[in-house]
């Protein structure tokens, strides 16, 4: 198995409280990777160590190693910024910039110094098609981003996010807030993404981790307690705990 | 239902006279405050005095100088206080990562925006004026307004920055944008209508400040060039209708001063509320 996102031992404080316990886990290259587990079980704590988002939390304390392609990126010498890049990040509440729909996709590429009009015709162009949100605002690219649906905000979100062409796109419950049509575009996109980029999926919805995932982790009070296959594990699951959380005896 | 008693309705119409009265009151002063000022100012407004200067020699009365002294003196703060203190909240929001720190900060700044005037006037003086031998004028002035609204400023980017969502800077982060980046493209974008507010404002404070300047911009009625201004006696508006009505008994000279400075204060109210307004929409 080919994985891009290899975990060794992590531990993660906040303060005095262990939100993480030792963490291993290879995540595999172009495939779905489902997080589940009770809400404060340390599932998108795990996912915002994947880029570093949790480095703005103050108090936040790493040991162990996250290797992406073969390198630790919590080795001081690694430049933030340019890991970010590579691993994208969506989040549960779509954010898109007060600006207008296409200065949202164009932020990044501008970021790393895209000046030219035509290129960043193209890339915004080519990322709005790759969210299948394109048909929806070809006609009203300056259109201010807020005018949208929810729904639409968020395929724009991830429409932003891959216009940097990352490797990893990490989607933190990025459905929870939708409405079921919008969540199905999204469900259909993710698994579409997975032909090109490698998905790390947090979510609350059983079914959705069943739907869409090919690899599901299940965590619990900060331990990872399975991972593997999604249809292995939703039919026969080899820990009692990860068994009672999918039949629903808590939650 | 039951009736309201003659006892509670005889109390609630007292209450009800009381306050209107207190109302009527605080508009009644305000018009009469803004009447009689236009009404001894306005018809003293005349081209001579605005467009001339005073001298003893000549026996004329002007106040150009003093119209150049208020504008300039205003450009030379707000070019010192707008890096420093929009810098100072952006580094306090956006960087500091001491809670502590930030919090004395904050109060620091907070207690020095209570300070009367002429304390900074006094300051000032010792300061820039003596230690530092600037001699009365825009400069010494100047510097001194600077301390004077700088917390202003600096409370009023802050807050404004505070009212950037998090989730535009975690957007940004996320996209692998710098820190530095990230503030500039997206949270003082979504700041600018807070901070021009402040700026405006404190242009304000500036037009209506007399004592801080007293000691520190100097009394002088001759307008000077532009380069000499800064360290020559220069009286900005308010200074010089202290010295009209104080010193040599012009009491039409200072109404009619008074009654530009009114209008300055009303141009720069409208403006901050448009200008808020119209940011705000984009």
């Amino acid at each position: 198995m080919d994985s891009i996102l290899s975990v060794k031992d992590l531990n993660l404080w906040y303060g005095d409280h262990q939100a993480l316990r030792s963490i291993n886990v290879e995540i595999p290259a172009n495939e779905i990777t489902a997080l589940i587990g009770p809400s404060g079980c340390g599932k998108s704590t795990f996912l915002k160590t994947l880029n570093r988002m949790n480095d703005l939390v103050p108090g936040v304390r790493i040991t162990g190693e996250v290797n992406f392609q073969k390198r630790n990126i919590y080795d001081p010498a690694v430049d933030v910024t340019g890991l970010r890049r590579r691993i994208g990040m969506v989040f549960q509440k779509a954010n898109p910039f007060p600006m207008s729909i296409y200065d949202n996709v164009a932020y990044g590429p501008r970021t790393y110094g895209v000046r030219s009009r035509a290129k960043l015709d193209e890339i915004v162009e080519k990322s709005l098609q790759a969210a299948a949100i394109w048909e929806e605002v070809k006609d009203r690219l300056k259109a201010s981003a807020l005018g949208l649906s929810g729904g639409q905000q968020q395929r724009l979100c991830i429409a932003r996010a891959l216009a940097v062409e990352p490797e990893v796109l990490l989607m933190d419950e990025s459905t929870s807030a939708l409405d079921p049509i919008s969540t199905s575009k999204i469900e259909d996109l993710a698994v579409e993404l997975k032909s090109k980029y490698t998905v790390v999926m947090v979510t609350h919805n059983m079914q959705q981790a069943a739907r869409v995932s090919d690899k599901t982790a299940f965590f619990l009070l900060g331990e990872m307690v399975e991972f593997g296959g999604t249809e292995q594990m939703f039919s026969a699951p080899t820990d009692k705990r990860t068994e009672d959380y999918i039949t629903g005896r808590f939650g | 239902m039951e009736k309201l008693s003659p006892r509670r309705r005889a109390y609630d119409r007292t209450m009800h006279v009381l306050l209107w009265l207190a109302g009527g009151v605080t508009c009644a002063l305000l018009v009469f405050m803004i009447g009689y000022i236009f009404f001894r100012g306005v018809p003293n407004l005349t081209w001579p005095l605005l467009s001339g200067q005073t001298s003893y020699l000549k026996d004329t009365i002007g106040i150009l100088p003093n119209i150049v002294n208020t504008l300039y003196i205003i450009l030379v703060a707000m070019v010192i206080v707008l890096p420093i203190g929009v810098g100072a909240a952006i580094y306090l929001t956006e960087y500091a990562t001491s809670h502590k720190l930030v919090s004395v900060i904050e109060f620091a700044t907070e207690s020095l925006a209570g300070i009367p005037s002429i304390i900074y006037g006094l300051v000032g003086m010792l300061i820039f004026v003596q230690f530092m031998n600037l001699q009365n004028g825009i400069l010494a002035g100047g510097l001194t307004l600077v301390i004077m609204i700088l917390p202003t400023i600096v409370r009023t980017t802050q807050e404004s920055l505070k009212t950037v969502p998090q989730s535009y800077r975690e957007g940004a982060l996320a996209l692998g944008s710098g820190k530095w980046h990230m503030v500039r493209t997206v949270v003082l974008p979504g700041a600018v209508d807070g901070i021009v507010t402040g700026c405006i404002l404190a242009v304000g404070r500036i037009v209506g400040e007399s004592a801080a300047l007293l000691y520190t911009a100097g009394f002088g009625l001759v307008l000077n060039d532009f380069v000499s201004a800064l360290h020559s006696s220069s009286a900005t508006l308010t200074v010089a209708l202290y010295i009209y009505a104080n010193e040599r008994g012009e009491t039409a000279v200072a109404f009619a001063i008074a009654t530009i400075l009114m209008l300055m204060t009303l141009v720069i109210n409208l403006a901050a509320v448009f200008a808020g307004r119209r940011l705000k929409k984009q």
